[in-house]
């Protein structure tokens, strides 16, 4: 629904655009097409290796590492496995929420999410094609050690 | 003919890479790799989906606003509103992490400031809006509002010791670097 939205607002822009300067939009699309071309090789390149790697992954196998008697070893490895997968958002919430109920802990499920939203190592080239290796590596660093605080806040406060 | 063959095959070394492992894949663990396949045909839409628009979007923003707009609204005198623009307009996002980056570029290239570019990524990552409605649903509110209020100062933090770790020089070489990719 938000994507066919995107797409819809999208256009209604192109309209207005074309209608204000058709000049300045054909500049615009082409600008467009150009950045998208750049980057395109590395997305096509994560697309496929998200999928090998999911395809290891089920709610079972996923529910048995990190279950509520798993501890800080669960946490760590619920932290890894979000920072490697890159799943959106509809898609994860729920899993997250069937993971749950199959038991898993809440301090792992903080982890995992914290991390799975804010780490990205698939999508690792992408960020060093635009900000460089250093900065890549201290921002998914930073964020990785964060969800362990996140981890354990939800843990004091939800749990 | 040949000669455009080597770049493109250097360009797509990541793709060709990741296309031998899931040829692999679906060679000797059959079912595995079929389930990869559908896994990435799945991101594949999701990407179609999202990815030309947020592009073309840029396109027009890069054609449309003036630098010096955003150079008053986000750029080095901005101070406390640049960053709150930077996080609301990183919430109203759609769209994984990756759409960011692009993003990025082209606010850099408009002269926004370091610092609220990382602000905006942060936002970008943890307080989209229209994720966290779907995450109230899914996983409760308590547990999305707890991670909401933790990450808002987390992510201001995070950006904080980004901007710091980075020299001016090196600043500069990224700015460089967002001129060349925003095209």
């Amino acid at each position: 629904m938000e994507n066919y939205l995107l797409y819809g607002v999208t256009i209604l822009f192109i309209i207005i655009s074309f209608y204000k300067d058709r000049k300045k939009t054909k500049i615009a699309l082409k600008k467009a097409w150009k950045a998208f071309e750049n980057i395109l090789p590395e997305f096509l390149g994560i697309i496929i290796m998200v999928g090998i790697v999911l395809a290891f992954l089920n709610p079972e196998v996923v529910s048995k590492i990190i279950g509520k008697q798993s501890g800080w070893p669960g946490v760590l490895i619920a932290a890894v496995v979000g920072a490697i997968t890159l799943i959106p958002g509809f898609v994860a919430f729920p899993m997250a929420a069937m993971v749950l109920q199959s038991g898993a802990g809440l301090m792992q499920i903080g982890a995992f999410v914290s991390a799975l939203m804010m780490v990205g190592v698939v999508t690792f080239p992408v960020e060093t094609k635009y900000f460089g290796k250093k900065l890549a590596l201290w921002r998914n660093g930073l964020a990785f050690l964060f969800s362990f605080l996140v981890a354990f806040i939800i843990e004091k406060v939800v749990g | 003919m040949m000669r455009g063959v080597v770049p493109f095959l250097k360009r797509y070394k990541l793709v060709i890479i990741a296309a031998a492992a899931l040829g692999v894949l679906l060679l000797f663990w059959r079912s595995l790799g079929i389930k990869a396949v559908g896994i990435s045909l799945f991101s594949f839409k999701e990407m179609a989906l999202v990815i030309p628009p947020i592009f073309i979007l840029l396109g027009l923003l890069d054609v449309w606003v003036p630098r010096e707009t955003m150079v008053k609204y986000m750029g080095e005198r901005s101070g406390v509103k640049g960053v709150i623009l930077a996080i609301i307009l990183g919430s109203a996002a759609a769209g994984p992490l990756y759409g960011a980056f692009p993003v990025a570029a082209v606010l850099m290239k408009k002269g926004a400031k370091f610092s609220n570019i990382m602000a905006f990524i942060g936002a970008w990552s943890t307080t989209k809006i229209p994720m966290f409605l779907f995450e109230i649903s899914a996983l409760g509110a308590k547990f999305a509002v707890t991670r909401m209020l933790v990450d808002i100062p987390g992510i201001i933090l995070i950006g904080y010791i980004l901007n710091k770790t980075v020299s001016d020089k090196e600043k500069e070489q990224l700015y460089e670097r967002a001129q060349e990719l925003a095209a």
